[in-house]
C-alpha cells in the first residue's frame, strides 16, 4: 500500500512539474495544482497509513499508543484549503492576464518586462 | 486583571491584533477614512505590543505560549525569544513608515480596494512567521503573506501588475510545496512539527536519505522566497510593478521573514554550525549560493534605468549577504546575519519609499528623464542620500557596521573560501557604492534635461516617511550597540539547539 501510494505521489509529481514548465498559464496553473496533490498524498503517508485503532485515548491513559497517527490528516486538510485558494488566486490572476493582454502563453505575456525595460528605447514620461 | 491577561498572552498579541483589525478592515470596506482609521490604530498598538515582548526577551530566555494549553508535541506553541521580537520590532517600524507614506499615496480608490486589510493581514502574517513555534504553522503563515502580498500587488488592477502577480504567484507556490513536502518528511522522520522537539529529536542522528532530502527541499523553499540565487527571477519581474508604497513593504518584510525561517529551519531545527548537524554539506552551497546572488544582482542593478527596478535587484544583492553570514556556520556569523537583517528591512523599506517620493517629484521612475531634484527639494535629497549611502556601507550608517560585522565573521570563521567570500562582499558593496551614487547623481544633481518644468511638490507624509527610516539608519549607525548585544544573544538561543529547545512551557 505504502509502494502504491509513493508511486502515485511521484507520478503526480512529475506530471505536475512537467506541467508548471509549459509555456501556458493554464496548464502551468493545472500543474502545480496536481504538484500540490502529490505533496498531499505525501503527507499523507508521512502518518504511516496501516491498519491501527482510531486516535482516541482509553479512559485513565495518557498516550495514544498503538493508534492512528491524526495529525497528518489534519495537515493534509489545512493544505488541501490552503492549495484551493491559491489556485483560484492564481486562476483569477490568469483571467485578469488574458483580459488585458489577450494572451497566455508566458512569453507573449509582456505587460511587467516592458515596464521600465532598460532596453527600451527612451519613453516619454510615463507614470 | 485586564493586565494579567495582557501579560498572558504577550506573544500573540502582534498578530492577533494586525489580524482582527484587519478583518474589522474589511468589514468598513467603503469608508476610507475609518479603514485608515483602523489600520493605523492597530499598528501602534502592534508596535506597542512588540516592543513590550521586546523588552522582556532581549537579555535572553523565551516567552512561550500554547494555544488551549496544549504543550508542544500534541498543540501549537508560539515562542518568542530575542530574535522573533528583535525582527518583529523592526518590521513595526517598517510598517509604521508604510502606513504614514500611505497617507499620501494611498488614496480612496485604494483603500476601497482593500489595502488596509491586506496590509495589516500581510504584518499579522509577518508577525506570525516570526513568532510560531511549530513548521507547519510556519508555512501557513508563509501562505497567507503570499496571498496578501498578491493582492496589494495587484491593487491598480493594471496589466502590468497582473503579469507580475502571475509570475510571483507561480514561482512562490512552487517554493511552497517544496517547503510543504520538506515539512512533511521531516514529520514523517521525526513525529513531530515543534521546532524544539524536532531538532532534539534530529540532534546525533547519522545523516538519512529523508533528512537530507527534505532539508533541501525546505533551502530550496526558503532560498526561493528569500531571493536567492538562482531561484530568484520572480522578484525582479514582480515588485517594480506594485504600488510603490507595497513594493516598499514587500521589499522590507517578505524576503526577510523568508530569511528568518532558513535561520530557524536550518540552524535550529537542523543544527547547521553545530556538532550536532543533521544534514551535510549546507554551509558551502549557502556560501556559494551568496557570492553568486551578490555579483549577478548588483551586475545587474548596474544595468537599470528605472528606479524600482533597479532596487528591486539591490533587495536581492543585500539578501545575499544575510545568506553569507548564515554560511559561515558560526555563531558570530548569525548574529551578523541578524544585525544585517534589522538594518537591511529599514533601509530597503527607505529606498523604495524614497523611489515613490522622487516619481511624484520627477514624474516618474526613468533615471533617464529624471534629474534636478535637490533644487526644489535639498532635505529630501540628503535623507535619501543617507540611505543611499547606508545600503552601499558607508561609515556612521548602520550599512557600515552590519557590512562590517559580516566580513569580520567571515575572516574568523574557519571556511576555507572565507577569502573568496569577504572579496565578493566587498566588491559587490564598491559595485552597490557605483550604482546608488549613479542613481543620486542622476535623480538629484544633475541638471534637468527638459527645462520648464520645475520639480514638483512632494507630500509632506512622504518625506516624514523616508525621514524616519533613514533616521533610523543614522541612529542605528551611531548606536549599533544594542542590536549587536540582542543578536548575539539570538544567535547563542540558536545555536544552542535541543538543550535549549523543547516548545513545552
Amino acid at each position: 500500500m505504502s509502494v502504491l501510494l509513493a508511486l502515485a505521489a511521484a507520478g503526480l509529481a512529475g506530471c505536475g512539474l512537467y506541467m508548471i514548465l509549459s509555456r501556458h498559464v493554464v496548464r502551468m496553473v493545472l500543474g502545480l495544482s496536481l504538484l500540490g496533490t502529490a505533496v498531499n498524498l505525501m503527507l499523507f503517508q508521512a502518518g504511516r497509513v496501516r491498519t491501527a485503532q482510531p486516535p482516541l485515548i482509553r479512559e485513565g491513559a495518557v498516550r495514544l499508543g498503538e493508534s492512528a497517527d491524526p495529525v497528518p490528516q489534519a495537515l493534509v486538510l489545512t493544505a488541501i484549503v490552503i492549495g484551493f485558494a491559491l489556485t483560484v488566486i492564481l486562476a483569477a490572476l490568469a483571467l485578469r492576464a488574458f483580459r488585458g493582454e489577450g494572451t497566455l502563453r508566458s512569453d507573449e505575456l509582456r505587460a511587467a518586462r516592458a515596464l521600465g525595460d532598460p532596453l527600451a528605447p527612451e519613453p516619454g514620461r510615463d507614470r | 486583571m485586564i493586565g494579567e491577561a495582557l501579560r498572558a498572552g504577550v506573544a500573540v498579541w502582534p498578530v492577533v491584533v494586525p489580524l482582527a483589525a484587519a478583518a474589522l478592515a474589511l468589514l468598513l470596506r467603503g469608508r476610507p477614512a475609518l479603514q485608515r482609521g483602523v489600520m493605523e490604530g492597530a499598528l501602534a498598538l502592534t508596535l506597542a505590543a512588540v516592543a513590550a515582548l521586546l523588552g522582556r526577551v532581549a537579555g535572553g530566555g523565551r516567552v512561550v505560549m500554547a494555544f488551549g494549553g496544549w504543550g508542544a508535541p500534541v498543540g501549537i506553541t508560539f515562542v518568542a525569544d530575542a530574535l522573533s521580537a528583535l525582527l518583529a520590532t523592526t518590521a513595526g517600524m517598517v510598517a509604521l513608515a508604510v502606513a504614514i507614506f500611505a497617507r499620501a499615496d494611498v488614496r480612496a480608490r485604494r483603500r476601497r480596494a482593500g489595502f488596509d486589510p491586506l496590509f495589516l493581514g500581510m504584518l499579522a502574517a509577518v508577525n506570525g512567521a516570526f513568532l510560531t513555534g511549530d513548521l507547519f504553522n510556519l508555512y501557513v503563515w508563509f501562505e497567507l503573506m503570499l496571498v496578501t502580498a498578491l493582492g496589494l500587488l495587484t491593487l491598480d488592477r493594471r496589466p502590468a501588475q497582473v503579469d507580475g502577480a502571475l509570475r510571483y504567484a507561480a514561482m512562490s507556490m512552487t517554493g511552497a510545496t517544496c517547503m510543504l513536502l520538506g515539512i512533511g518528511l521531516l514529520y514523517g522522520v521525526a513525529g513531530t512539527l515543534d521546532m524544539g522537539d524536532l531538532s532534539a529529536a534530529l540532534a546525533g542522528r547519522p545523516p538519512s536519505v529523508a533528512v537530507t532530502a527534505a532539508s533541501y527541499l525546505l533551502l530550496a523553499g526558503l532560498a526561493l522566497k528569500a531571493g536567492v540565487f538562482p531561484l530568484f527571477f520572480w522578484l525582479p519581474a514582480s515588485y517594480h510593478t506594485a504600488p510603490i508604497g507595497v513594493a516598499a513593504a514587500l521589499a522590507g518584510l517578505l524576503t526577510k521573514a523568508a530569511f528568518y525561517a532558513c535561520l530557524r529551519v536550518l540552524v535550529t531545527v537542523l543544527g547547521v554550525g553545530t556538532a550536532a548537524a543533521a544534514v551535510p554539506g549546507v554551509p558551502p552551497l549557502l556560501a556559494l549560493l551568496a557570492a553568486a546572488t551578490m555579483l549577478v544582482s548588483v551586475l545587474a542593478a548596474i544595468a537599470q534605468v528605472d528606479v524600482r527596478r533597479l532596487l528591486a535587484f539591490h533587495v536581492m544583492g543585500q539578501v545575499a549577504y544575510l545568506v553569507m553570514g548564515l554560511s559561515l556556520a558560526t555563531a558570530a556569523g548569525a548574529a551578523a546575519a541578524v544585525v544585517y537583517t534589522v538594518h537591511t528591512m529599514l533601509v530597503q523599506t527607505g529606498l523604495f519609499l524614497g523611489a515613490g517620493a522622487i516619481a511624484r517629484a520627477g514624474r516618474g521612475y526613468d533615471l533617464r528623464l529624471l534629474g534636478g531634484l535637490i533644487r526644489e527639494h535639498p532635505v529630501f535629497a540628503a535623507l535619501f542620500a543617507a540611505l543611499a549611502l547606508s545600503i552601499s556601507g558607508i561609515p556612521p550608517l548602520s550599512g557600515f557596521w552590519a557590512k562590517a560585522l559580516v566580513v569580520d565573521a567571515a575572516f574568523r570563521s574557519a571556511a576555507p573560501w572565507r577569502g573568496w567570500l569577504a572579496a565578493a562582499a566587498l566588491v559587490t558593496g564598491f559595485l552597490t557604492l557605483y550604482s546608488m551614487s549613479t542613481l543620486w547623481t542622476r535623480a538629484f544633481q544633475r541638471p534637468r534635461r527638459r527645462e520648464g518644468g520645475a520639480a514638483h511638490r512632494i507630500p509632506t507624509a512622504m518625506v516624514v516617511a523616508v525621514g524616519l527610516m533613514a533616521a533610523c539608519t543614522v541612529g542605528l549607525g551611531v548606536a549599533i550597540e544594542p542590536v549587536v548585544r540582542i543578536s548575539r544573544v539570538a544567535a547563542a538561543e540558536l545555536m544552542a539547539g535541543p538543550a535549549q529547545g523543547g516548545g513545552a512551557p
